[in-house]
């Protein structure tokens, strides 16, 4: 290796900042561990881990690149789902009957009116004029979607009515997480190949879309996830709470979350200082410079988009193995996704550190404002029932509403008055 | 002939109001990206919110519409445009001025809009709780029943789609002499052409902002409050609003107010068209059809539930081939 390339900013200040904050952050933490007892302190850790995952996807995205992604959601239930489908025990009603054979046929007719119409859309090729061939495309994509959707739609009516539905594959969780991580990245690609050579914006709107795309997708889908029925319990990689107790379990489960956040935050460390790091960098900072010194912008773009979105899956699907029921309706915009913008605009966008460090804070303090926000709402009422004669309703529900409220002001407010964040990105300085 | 009017009830009817709806939302978003460059996320709570107060006022005075003949809500309209309108501009100066001030980048105020959209929503369902109400406090809502003659079925519109209908029009309307007739709808043209420009002018470019709030914060009311009418009001409703609407400003052409009126009615009758069942309209001519080709019962094109896939698919299909919009839009 080059060795000038080695040296690294000899006076680099003694990190004072962060150590007085992680410190902060672990009396807090060991505060719940005495207030809230053990059980429920490595519950939250273990979850708090599975959104540093998530929050470490998008400073990737939005503090490496300043791509923002607004459908962490959807990428997070499509990891829950890829972790349920793999480890749940395999249904042997389904794979006895015939319905494995028919569901088969129409995945086959599925790829082959792909095809066709793939096909019928090059026909101008062989001299039809080009208007000719969008109608004709446009018809046969009619016509074939609709004999197609309605075969699906018989097979999955059966399967629902005979078998309830297709079961999951009886493998390992981490091969559910990989593949967890690996079908958000494709998703990933195809919106960023859409998207990324397009206004910021743009991307925004079509995450958002995506992700309730995808929730709607699995609520809906009786056959292949239940729907609202929900899946539980799911295994766990680790020895489950029956068998170990919760608190020895639930430890094991954050030793796994640990190793891989270490995995993950290794090498996000030597991305981040390689010259694709620099790059990255470059391009998100002046776009036109790094265009003009032979980047390519697009290329990049889409690389660290689908990056993000795999550790997003790989996030979603740890965290919903934990959770142990797979419940499509339980994925909130707000707790999967503005949550987690918050954990990285608060910590430091594009400092890894900062990031884990905003994951922990918030998510502790998330937690801790539940019982806040109801002992607050019943002060309230009180106040207001002597006072006005207000009467509300449903108070538990509306007491967890006005954190929504307190999440939108502290981004607001992280935005005006701290927008580099807690732990800002340190701005390596070359003479 | 039963079938066509059939088809007129749940497609015609039913795609207009979906279309007039989304059309003044995207306008108010489209207006917001001409004049301040960024993606207003924040919109269709604006919506909710107009809606919310007008719910409030309704609720206050039950009676309020009952001498002019009009739904209350109707008659509470103006008091809650004046209302969301101050909130739109107190929201602006309190949250967006700043970030503008330290001139960010539009992303980061895009991300602010979706901070002000928690914000709106978390008050809304804070007071409102999270049920539907319907805005017609002790009162009914009119439904014409138009026959005509020789079919069984008659043609079905209820009173607050026609008022939608006539406010859409008036609103369309003065919209379009107010840009291209007033001074100041011209000065907000050529703010939107070039802000450097325009200011080097001497054009007043912080009132042409507080401007656009006030059109953009009416618009979103009249919308809003006419949507819970037709149905009711539902305080996570901006939840079903914000793609479509945002599909249609860009089908339109981001920045084109009148490219965001197509662009509303172009994707509220694709919504409407695509989960229309429709083997109905074909059930009369099952008897010539041939043996071997058998019509199934259900030939929509999408499920209800998969609704929001429609306006997402119009968004790929203009980002792939037309990012500029139909209308050619300002900026990609």
């Amino acid at each position: 290796m080059n060795p000038t390339s080695q040296h690294t900013p000899s006076q680099r200040p003694f990190p004072r900042r962060e150590i007085l904050l992680f410190g902060g952050l672990a009396l807090v933490v060991l505060a719940v561990f005495a207030s809230m007892g053990p059980a429920y302190a490595t519950r939250m850790m273990v979850e708090a881990a599975c959104y540093a995952i998530l929050a470490l996807g998008l400073t990737i995205q939005w503090g490496y690149a300043g791509q923002f992604n607004a459908g962490i959601m959807g990428f997070v239930a499509l990891g829950g789902f890829s972790s349920t489908f793999f480890s749940i025990p395999v249904n042997h009603a389904f794979w006895a009957s015939d319905l494995p054979g028919r569901l088969g046929w129409v995945l086959l007719a599925i790829v082959a009116a792909v095809a066709l119409v793939f096909a019928v859309s090059r026909i101008d090729r062989l001299g039809v004029p080009r208007w000719l061939r969008t109608l004709v495309t446009v018809l046969v994509a009619l016509v074939a979607y609709l004999v197609v959707i309605s075969w699906l739609r018989s097979v999955t009516g059966d399967i629902e009515s005979q078998v309830d539905f297709i079961g999951g594959l009886g493998l390992p969780v981490w091969l559910g997480w990989i593949v967890g991580g690996v079908l958000a990245g494709g998703i990933g690609y195809l919106i960023g190949h859409i998207c990324l050579g397009l206004r910021s914006d743009y991307l925004v709107i079509a995450t958002l879309g995506i992700a309730e795309i995808i929730k709607a997708f699995l609520k809906n889908s009786d056959w292949l996830t239940r729907g609202t029925a929900t899946i539980s319990p799911l295994p766990w990689p680790v020895p489950d709470p029956g068998e170990v107790g919760f608190v020895t379990a639930r430890a094991l489960y954050f030793c796994v979350t640990a190793v891989l956040i270490a995995a993950i935050f290794f090498l996000l460390h030597r991305a981040y200082h390689a010259p694709w790091g620099r790059m990255i960098r470059a391009i998100r900072d002046n776009e036109v410079s790094a265009a003009a010194m032979g980047k390519s912008i697009n290329r990049r773009r889409q690389e660290i988009f689908v990056f993000g979105c795999i550790l997003m899956g790989l996030g979603g699907a740890v965290l919903t193995s934990f959770t142990g029921i797979f419940d499509p309706q339980g994925y909130l915009p707000l707790n999967h996704t503005f949550l987690v913008l918050v954990m990285v605009i608060l910590g430091g966008p594009g400092n890894n550190l900062g990031t884990l460090f905003g994951a922990v804070l918030v998510y502790v303090i998330w937690i801790m404002s539940g019982p806040l926000a109801l002992a607050l709402m019943h002060l309230v009422t009180a106040l207001g029932g002597d006072w006005f004669g207000w009467q509300p309703g449903n108070l538990d529900s509306r007491a967890l509403q006005a954190r929504v409220f307190v999440i939108g002001l502290l981004i607001l407010m992280v935005l005006r008055f701290a927008p580099r964040g807690m732990i800002p990105e340190r701005i390596a300085q070359h003479d | 002939m039963n079938e066509l009017i059939y088809f007129f009830n749940y497609v015609v009817v039913a795609g207009s109001v979906t279309g007039c709806i989304y059309a003044m939302g995207a306008i108010g978003v489209t207006l917001i990206y001409s004049i301040l460059r960024f993606a207003h996320f924040a919109h269709a709570d604006m919506m909710t919110l107009g809606a919310f107060v007008v719910l409030l006022l309704t609720l206050a005075f039950p009676h309020a519409g009952d001498s002019l003949g009009l739904p209350t809500a109707i008659v509470m309209l103006p008091l809650a445009m004046i209302f969301t309108s101050l909130v739109a501009v107190g929201i602006d100066r309190v949250f967006y001025q700043p970030l503008r001030a330290h001139g960010v980048k539009p992303i980061v105020m895009v991300i602010a809009s979706l901070g002000v959209t928690l914000m709106l929503q978390g008050l809304i369902r804070l007071f409102s709780g999270t049920g539907a109400e319907s805005l017609y406090v002790e009162a009914r809502k009119a439904i014409f029943r138009i026959e005509l003659p020789g079919v069984t079925r008659p043609i079905i519109i209820t009173e607050p789609q026609v008022i939608l209908f006539v406010v859409t029009l008036v609103a369309v309307i003065g919209l379009h002499l107010f840009l291209t007739r007033a001074r100041l709808g011209k000065a907000m043209r050529a703010m939107s052409d070039n802000p450097d420009l325009a200011r080097a002018s001497g054009i007043n470019t912080k009132l042409i902002i507080t401007l656009t709030w006030v059109i953009a914060g009416s618009l979103a009311t009249l919308a809003g409050t006419l949507l819970s009418l037709d149905v009711a009001f539902k305080p996570d409703l901006s939840f079903f609003l914000l793609l479509p609407i945002f599909a249609a400003a860009i089908v339109g052409g981001v920045g084109h107010p009148y490219g965001a009126i197509a662009g509303g009615f172009l994707v509220g009758f694709a919504e409407t068209l695509a989960v229309f069942n429709w083997s109905v309209l074909l059930r009369p001519l099952r008897d010539s059809l041939p043996s071997w080709l058998e019509l199934p019962n259900n030939l929509a094109l999408v499920g209800t539930e998969y609704k929001i896939v429609v306006p997402f698919f119009i968004l790929i299909a203009v980002l792939v081939w037309r990012p500029t919009g139909l209308f050619k839009g300002k900026v990609i």
